[in-house]
């Protein structure tokens, strides 16, 4: 697929392009579903928050179908351009608006941009403590956890008093298929959208305004392609494909 | 061929793909090797809601119809034969207590089901009844506010498996088939215990066993509606069941056949693909329609059970017969096309063809379906 660029803002054109959701939040979602499952003595309410244009509605339906209780949208025209910083912004305003929200599971990254600072920076933002890369919830109650995270070359454990945010790896557990019920649901539930204004959001911390960062430039890195064919017989081209190795000193 | 089905419908056929391709193709040789039932996936499929399609509102359940059950037996056939038969026998196991069950039988039992919580069996065939199934031997004897129950029922499919059983036994043996009972009876129940495993053709991975009830005592609560109605309470669960054993040869054949298909378009012979040789095409094309036919048939058994239409005995035999043995031929028939690599395991065809023999053979064989046609022909005439 060609990646269009808006020119002027140097931003992806998202305009027409098929949403999916981001693989990694597919594990965040089932955690936050398998949790709500685990505590089954607690009221445990699953909500699912993304910020995008208004077609990542369809996202929060996806979550809905495999278990979310409920969605909601933030979406503004004035979010456009948003960096990582002024994504975790609006997450944190529209977190605050939640009554005794106690665990926030994200996605330990997004597959386009591939920063993974939205979650540390949410905690931030919150005030709260964060754990990156968490996957295995070991123990969990009202108000505290045990948690294993998976580093390059080793495991950590945390125990932790929540409120805390964590990111979770794809290790965590497989997402489960979406269940009938989900998905009749997921029809006809209406998204609520929350917008600059109910979010009590200043025009200079949101969007490409409220960014630390912008992109100035997306581009295809250049490869270099150098093709010959070798003939005659297998052993032939094996003689040859050897000498040719060889000569660039692969073997 | 997907046609005229609503919103809802589309959406099972959605998730039982998913299923499909997610959960059960990538494991489906090996369990089918091994003979390993499927836990994990039977408790996806009860967790996306699927045996809530055999259940009422009411209780737990999504309050679909017979319809629904077919869509969903077939695309779950479409991956493996036996997770779609580990999934129908447990709503066969639950259409004595939907047909019979008093209220109070269904809010104790149905929800388990409904939720996946639970797997059901229906317990009637035993060594010397099978076809004649008014020669169980299997007794309920009345003992104050108990039964108790001796014999050994076979070939019980979720046997091992499941909780709850709905068994047939003779509470009058005197009277022959009008003195058989159906009786719940669930799982830990003292003198209640599984045999052998059966090591089988095909479907491998579904539970196939003997139950033995060895002086085993059930409440007489778990009587499925009155003594001596055993027997028309197991008929009248098969003229439900069986346009969902049509649906699984649907499902199966519908299955081989792309695989042969996507294969007659890759491999090579004389320089051309396969699929360019018209033996091949008229084989595909023959395929294709007999599947075809056959889910028509079905669909239209299930349509016309849905609409509360009463005397179905008929048209939902001809469903399982004509589905059954379409898919033996079909599946038969992509093995030939994918040639000496339709022989060997690393391709799913034989799998499917050992697979498909069994819906001809079993909720009735069907040399029972063709009497069973035929007297009903030669009963009411035409309809």
């Amino acid at each position: 697929m060609e990646i269009k660029i808006d020119p002027e803002t140097n931003t992806l054109i998202r305009e027409g392009i098929e949403n999916i959701i981001n693989p990694f939040d597919s594990y965040a979602i089932e955690e936050a579903v398998r949790t709500k499952e685990r505590l089954t003595n607690e009221e445990v309410e699953v909500i699912a928050l993304t910020m995008g244009p208004p077609q990542s509605a369809e996202i929060l339906k996806e979550a809905i179908s495999v278990g979310a209780d409920s969605a909601t949208l933030l979406s503004d025209r004035a979010f456009a351009g948003a960096d990582t910083w002024a994504t975790s912004t609006i997450l944190a305003k529209a977190i605050n608006k939640l009554e005794d929200c106690r665990l926030i599971i994200l996605g330990k990254q997004t597959v386009d941009g591939d920063t993974g600072q939205v979650g540390p920076e949410l905690a931030q933002r919150l005030n709260i403590p964060f754990i990156g890369y968490v996957s295995s919830i070991l123990e969990i109650n009202r108000s505290k956890m045990k948690v294993k995270r998976l580093m390059e070359d080793r495991y950590e454990t945390f125990e932790i008093n929540l409120p805390v945010a964590i990111s979770v790896v794809k290790d965590i557990n497989i997402p489960r298929v979406p269940s009938l019920r989900g998905k009749m649901k997921a029809k006809t539930i209406e998204i609520p959208v929350w917008d600059a204004k109910k979010l009590e959001a200043d025009e200079n911390e949101v969007g490409l305004a409220g960014s630390y960062t912008q992109v100035v430039k997306i581009f295809t890195p250049q490869i270099k392609h150098d093709t010959r064919m070798l003939e005659g017989t297998a052993e032939e081209q094996v003689e040859e494909l050897h000498k040719i190795l060889k000569e660039l000193n692969l073997v | 061929m997907r046609y005229l089905l609503t919103e809802e419908q589309k959406m099972i056929v959605d998730i039982c793909r998913q299923i499909v391709a997610e959960r059960i193709v990538p494991v489906r040789a090996e369990l089918d090797e091994s003979g390993t039932f499927p836990r994990e996936i039977i408790n996806e499929i009860g967790k996306s809601d699927l045996f809530r399609i055999f259940i009422p509102e009411e209780f737990e359940g999504m309050g679909t119809g017979i319809f629904e059950v077919c869509l969903a037996t077939e695309e779950l056939s479409r991956g493996d034969l036996s997770v779609a038969t580990s999934y129908a026998a447990s709503g066969l196991g639950i259409i004595p207590i939907l047909i019979a069950g008093s209220d109070e039988q269904k809010k104790r039992f149905l929800p388990q089901v409904a939720s996946g919580s639970k797997l059901a069996a229906f317990g009637l065939t035993e060594a010397e009844a099978g076809s004649d199934a008014g020669g169980i031997r299997t007794t309920a004897k009345k003992d104050g506010d108990f039964y108790i129950l001796n014999g050994t029922k076979q070939w019980i499919t979720n046997g091992g498996e499941a909780d709850i059983y709905t068994i047939f036994a003779m509470t009058n043996p005197q009277k022959g088939i009008r003195g058989a009972s159906a009786i719940i009876v669930e799982k830990g129940t003292p003198g209640f215990e599984f045999g052998k495993k059966e090591d089988k053709l095909g479907i491998r991975a579904s539970a196939t066993r003997e139950l033995i009830f060895t002086d085993c005592r059930v409440p007489k609560e778990n009587l499925l509606g009155g003594e001596g109605m055993g027997f028309i309470i197991a008929m009248k669960t098969f003229d439900q069941s069986r346009p969902a054993v049509g649906a699984q040869a649907v499902g199966v054949a519908q299955g081989a056949l792309e695989e042969a298909l996507n294969y007659s378009k890759i491999r090579k012979q004389f320089g051309t693909p396969i699929s360019s040789f018209q033996a091949i095409q008229h084989m595909l094309a023959d395929m294709e329609t007999n599947i075809e036919a056959a889910r028509a048939l079905v669909y239209h058994a299930a349509r016309v059970m849905d609409s509360g239409e009463k005397n179905v005995t008929r048209l939902s035999s001809m469903a399982k017969l004509f589905a059954s043995d379409m898919a033996m031929k079909v599946t038969v028939d992509a093995v030939q096309i994918l040639g000496g690599y339709g022989f060997m395991k690393e391709y799913p065809v034989e799998k499917m063809m050992r697979d498909a023999k069994i819906t001809q053979i079993y909720e009735g064989t069907n040399q029972i379906m063709r009497n069973i046609i035929a007297l009903d022909m030669i009963k009411r005439g035409v309809i």
